[in-house]
């Protein structure tokens, strides 16, 4: 194991949560409209 | 020494990239990477809960735009979600220590094939109009991804962050809830796409949503590592005298089976379930005929809406509670609290309140969540962070179980009722009093339980050295 530090961009940390979190976003506010049903 | 042998052999793949050695994480990896890595996996598996659907329109795969005498009926297509989660429990329980042992990065990779195999071999039933295809593929093999999916980042999210194991895994479990609020609009919308005079739209949706789905996990099983052996967070020093129930040993996931921990963990997780799926699967319905005339059809749609938000933020908000008051005191919180929410929803029904009834179903389906996403690391506390995630996977079983007592309880108590001249109405207040009952007998097994006997630890020697070959740093 190399002990040289290469610290993870942090780009690469918000690109990966941007990954996930857009499709996850999308879904949850898809759902929040057809809940709305509810109130209405 | 033959555990810490077949350790080592588990640990070498055909395809090396996947090999354990190759995830180690170099020092200055960013450990924020591996929540999103297990999202990749756990969004694309949890389409398992959009997959209804489906049912509609392979109902008319020939007739088109009606069922003709040829097409699937929908008991017939009601078999593939339930051969689907009888093999997420099997799976999850007869790969977990593969899982363990071989890594995540070799896991999420078989997940994701299995998965995106499953589309299309599912792809191939709707095309030659076979359902033994489509049990094969969605149900075995998508099954089987399912359990080894969900399982495969458990025990890494735990080595990655000691400090708050309950909201490192309560983040990855989340995506499961999450999963189907992503699918289902997304399946509605390739279906209209892909429909036409001649097509329901369902084969390329498959086709489209295998591809998708394994491109997606795929990033997952590049973007996750396991930290390097005495890895600790920054700052992070464990507490010297660990509280009674939390062990710093570990238990081989044999032994663990064989403690009485194991099962009553077990117990707490099924009637956790059995209580939340049953009315998690039949909340329209029985919004409905508790409320006639008040919570119309399309309401009760936008109360399942509501209710599948609150299941996946449950899982989030639960887990990470759990950090801070304990597993054991925030299953003492599911199984109280419900006891009261299931008595008072009759009551709600009785007196007309709807907000009541809302509020009710809403907390009652958050703590539904939060018990899955608790229960790893209350098996963490109890047995220790090296096999996690195998005895994790036989913990499962207990949903597959709740997933037949669920919903059994609920309809066939109705039906029961409705058949003695019970009204509509008042149909469902013995299932939700048995609820109830059902939670109190979680509550006693919760209570029951007790730091796992030293006997069960792994020798110091041993647990060392299958640490070692885990790491293999």
């Amino acid at each position: 194991m190399s002990d040289t530090i290469v610290r993870t961009p942090a780009w690469k940390v918000a690109a990966a949560w941007v990954f996930v979190g857009i499709p996850l976003l999308m879904g949850i506010f898809q759902t929040l409209l057809n809940a709305m049903k509810l109130f209405q | 020494m033959a555990r810490l042998d077949s350790a080592e052999q588990f640990s070498k793949s055909i395809i090396p990239i996947l090999d354990r050695t190759r995830t180690v994480a170099k020092l200055g990896y960013n450990r924020w990477l591996v929540p999103p890595a297990a999202l990749c996996v756990h969004l694309c598996i949890g389409q398992a809960y959009a997959f209804s659907v489906f049912n509609l329109p392979m109902t008319k795969l020939q007739g088109i735009t009606e069922s003709a005498p040829g097409d699937w009926k929908l008991t017939e297509l009601g078999w593939i979600f339930s051969i689907a989660m009888v093999f997420l429990g099997l799976s999850a329980a007869i790969f977990g220590r593969w899982v363990e042992e071989g890594g995540p990065r070799k896991a999420m990779f078989t997940a994701g094939v299995l998965w995106a195999s499953g589309f299309f071999v599912s792809a191939l039933g709707v095309k030659f109009h076979n359902i033994w295809l489509i049990y094969f593929g969605y149900g075995f093999l998508g099954g089987c991804a399912l359990g080894i999916g969900y399982i495969s980042p458990v025990s890494t999210l735990i080595k990655w962050f000691p400090d708050r194991p309950g909201m490192a895994t309560g983040m990855a479990i989340m995506g499961f809830g999450g999963g189907a609020m992503i699918a289902s609009p997304l399946s509605v919308w390739l279906m209209a796409r892909f429909a036409s005079d001649t097509d329901v739209g369902v084969l390329n949706t498959f086709i489209t949503l295998g591809c998708v789905y394994f491109l997606f996990m795929m990033v997952g099983a590049t973007l996750v590592r396991v930290p390097a052996k005495d890895w600790k967070p920054d700052g992070y020093v464990a507490p010297a005298q660990p509280k009674k129930l939390i062990t710093t040993n570990s238990v081989h996931v044999y032994d663990a089976i064989k403690t009485p921990q194991f099962w009553l963990v077990w117990v707490v997780l099924c009637a956790n379930t059995t209580a939340g799926i049953g009315v998690l699967g039949q909340a329209s319905a029985m919004s409905q005929e508790m409320f006639p005339g008040v919570i119309t059809p399309v309401a009760a749609a936008g109360l399942v809406g509501l209710m599948s938000i609150f299941n996946m933020g449950g899982r989030f908000c639960w887990a990470t509670v759990s950090d801070f008051i304990g597993r054991k005191n925030t299953y003492f919180t599911f199984f109280i609290l419900g006891i009261c929410l299931y008595i008072t929803v009759p009551f709600a029904a009785g007196v007309g309140n709807v907000p009541l009834f809302v509020f009710c179903f809403l907390i009652i389906v958050s703590m539904y969540g939060g018990g899955f996403s608790t229960v790893p690391a209350y098996l963490k506390d109890l047995f220790g962070v090296r096999y996690v995630g195998a005895i994790h996977g036989f913990v499962l079983t207990a949903w597959s179980a709740a997933g037949i007592f669920g919903p059994v309880l609920i309809n066939y108590i109705r039906e029961y009722n409705i058949n003695h001249g019970i009204a509509q109405a008042q149909a469902y207040n013995v299932t939700m009093y048995i609820m109830a009952g059902l939670l109190a007998l979680g509550f006693v097994c919760n209570l029951l339980i007790k730091a796992v006997d030293k006997r069960y630890h792994l020798k110091a020697e041993a647990s060392g050295g299958a640490e070692l070959a885990a790491a293999a740093e």
